[in-house]
């Protein structure tokens, strides 16, 4: 067991210098750089400043200061926002995406899930169309028009919550519900297919056929292994949502680390697009670490460490 | 003796979108308390869909349509879904065909076994458990103590098949339907399982229904057989009556299509042409008629009436009565039945 864990952190931690690799490389592909503009700036400033920066050195010393630094997260400072660095960036952005983000996850694990199983014990029934129709519109309909509407409706013309900000907890609902309506929909359809695939096993046969109470044959015989492949879903998914999103943080104004990363592309912020990269993939990585951990909770047939 | 189990004039179909499905059309059998009664017919006659009847297991979009199954004196086809609950697993038990999937593969033989055990006796999880290794050990598991906190994938299949049954018998049911129980596992287990089964009918003092499409298991295992095709009973009887002589063409078919390793003639294996009939417009007059050999005009037209062979024996073909013709090994002119 010991020895399952230090090879899935090995193989971790190759992954991320894979990661980092290929982001740096496809980064300085691409034109341009942190300090080139529209308007010319003088050539002595730019070579100042990428002297500064240490940006006139050749790629691969670039790549191997950077990869040192890494080492030690240090992310290096922000070539846009002077004077911040890639760290006080995450420290500042992380904890408020993570608090949304968190509140998503649990909105949809604790509404998506059950509205699944509803929707697939009254299959065919109008209560399973209105969830599915419902599911979806939200698979459908972008965030942006969902972010916006509730802003209209409730922020607007019935001012139930307020328009941009998180100042008080009002503030939390249009944005949670804005960020986890795709994740909810496609969970409580995914949970509905599952529980009609084990509802149909003959080990739900079985129970019936012990004289189990049909509340025990479903909650205890199909939810459990109905679980396993939701699972699989919420493990990158809550790493995806507790990281922030561009869109969503935009229109209710708040301060996440979304909006950090996609004005960070735009800058040719070289430091922050690789810091932000590396952080999201080394949360991915530990949800997908948590998945496995919990399949072998749910089925005792998967073993960790065993081949 | 008194009749354990009493169906009368079963009716169970299946109402699809294509239209409706006559799974089981008018039977009626009844059998005696202790007795391991034999249901052979292939893929689709009707014979799990029997059991499942008197289960009161028919899934949407099936249903009983008419007819009565009475247990112990008790009619139990007009029972709500709830008041069945309580009779399954403690009064009527049921195994299935393949021991790999009808185990939840979640959750350990204890747990399963247990929780069948504090359902219906309302005992403590301790005493449940007790009895639970009681029963491990009674079908031959090994160390009972141990394997019951295994989960089913560290089964083997025979070891898993006598689990379900150990399971099933946790709360000595009064009945135990095994619907092809031997199917799936490999013949030397096969005679085990049968084995386990033919001893515990006779220690417990259980019925057993035994539904399979293997003759040999019927010969092995069963003193009365009822031969289903199209859902429909053809023929019943003791197993030495039908065996000796079997009184309808499908019967007969049946037994010439299994080989016979003892036989000094080389001769071919006969299977019965044709497929079984689609039951979504079953016809107007025997099932089997389309196959049959011998079938006569009035096959088609009509189906025939149960014919009583001897006190235990009756056949529904035409070939019995008194004006059909002569054919070798059938009992031409019985009366026919009620």
């Amino acid at each position: 067991m010991g020895s399952y864990y230090l090879r899935r952190i090995i193989s971790a931690v190759m992954t991320i210098v894979l990661i980092a690799t290929l982001t740096f490389a496809m980064m300085h592909s691409i034109p341009g750089g942190p300090f080139v503009r529209e308007k010319a700036v003088p050539d002595e400033i730019l070579k100042a400043l990428n002297e500064k920066y240490n940006l006139d050195a050749p790629l691969y010393i670039q790549y191997l200061d950077y990869m040192k630094g890494l080492i030690t997260f240090d992310l290096g400072p922000s070539y846009s926002k002077i004077g911040t660095s890639v760290n006080d960036l995450l420290e500042a952005g992380f904890p408020t995406s993570a608090k949304i983000g968190g509140m998503a996850s649990l909105l949809i694990i604790l509404i998506g899930i059950p509205l699944g199983i509803i929707s697939a014990l009254k299959q065919n029934k109008p209560i399973d169309y209105i969830v599915m129709f419902m599911a979806t519109l939200g698979v459908t309909v972008p965030s942006f028009v969902v972010a916006t509407l509730i802003i209209y409706f409730f922020g607007g013309k019935l001012g139930w919550i307020p328009t941009f900000g998180l100042d008080t907890w009002r503030g939390y609902i249009g944005p949670v519900i804005a960020l986890s309506g795709y994740s909810l929909s496609f969970v409580s359809r995914l949970t509905r297919s599952s529980m009609l695939e084990v509802l149909r096993q003959d080990y739900i046969r079985t129970a019936r056929a012990n004289g189990l109470s049909e509340f025990k044959v479903i909650a205890k015989h199909a939810v459990k292994n109905a679980l396993i492949p939701v699972v699989t879903y919420i493990g990158p998914m809550v790493a995806a949502i507790m990281t922030g999103s561009f869109v969503i943080e935009k229109i209710f104004a708040v301060p996440g680390m979304g909006r950090y990363f996609i004005e960070s592309i735009g800058n040719r912020d070289y430091t922050t697009i690789m810091g932000m990269t590396v952080f999201y993939a080394i949360f991915y990585i530990i949800m997908i670490l948590l998945v496995d951990v919990a399949y072998s909770l749910i089925d005792p047939r998967i073993k960790l460490g065993k081949e | 003796m008194s009749k354990i189990l009493e169906i009368k004039d079963l009716n169970t179909s299946f109402f699809t979108h294509m239209g409706e499905v006559k799974a089981v059309r008018g039977n009626s059998f009844s059998m005696e308390k202790g007795d391991i009664l034999g249901i052979v017919g292939e893929s689709g006659s009707g014979k799990s869909v029997t059991a499942l009847s008197i289960m009161g297991l028919i899934e949407h979009p099936g249903r009983i349509k008419s007819g009565q199954v009475i247990f112990n004196g008790e009619v139990i086809s007009n029972k709500s879904n709830k008041e069945m609950s309580n009779i399954r697993g403690s009064e009527i038990s049921m195994i299935f065909q393949d021991p790999m999937t009808s185990l939840n593969p979640v959750y350990t033989i204890e747990n399963l076994m247990t929780e069948v055990i504090i359902r219906h006796q309302k005992v403590s999880k301790s005493e449940a458990k007790r009895i639970a290794i009681e029963k491990l050990r009674m079908v031959g598991i090994p160390e009972p103590e141990k394997r019951i906190s295994s989960y089913p994938h560290e089964f083997s299949g025979g070891m898993r098949q006598r689990a379900m049954i150990a399971t099933a018998l946790s709360c000595n049911p009064k009945l135990l339907i095994a619907d092809e129980p031997t199917t799936a596992l490999d013949v030397t287990i096969q005679a085990q399982i049968l084995e386990i089964l033919r001893r515990l009918a006779n220690d417990l003092d259980t019925s057993i229904i035994i539904i399979t499409h293997d003759l040999g298991v019927i010969a092995e295992t069963c003193q009365n057989l009822i031969v289903m095709y199209g859902g429909m009973i053809m023929e019943q009887g003791t197993v030495d009556e039908i065996f000796h002589s079997p009184q309808h063409p499908y019967t007969l078919g049946l037994m010439n299509s299994i080989p016979k390793v003892h036989k000094k003639d080389k001769s071919r294996l006969l299977p019965i042409p044709g497929s079984p009939p689609d039951l979504m417009n079953p016809p107007k007059g025997c099932p089997f008629c389309p196959r049959c050999k011998y079938a006569m005009e009035i096959c088609k037209e009509q189906m025939a009436p149960r014919y009583r062979i001897g006190n235990t024996h009756t056949s529904a073909c035409w070939l019995l009565d008194a004006q059909a013709p002569d054919v070798e090994g059938f009992k031409k002119g019985c009366d026919i039945d009620g």
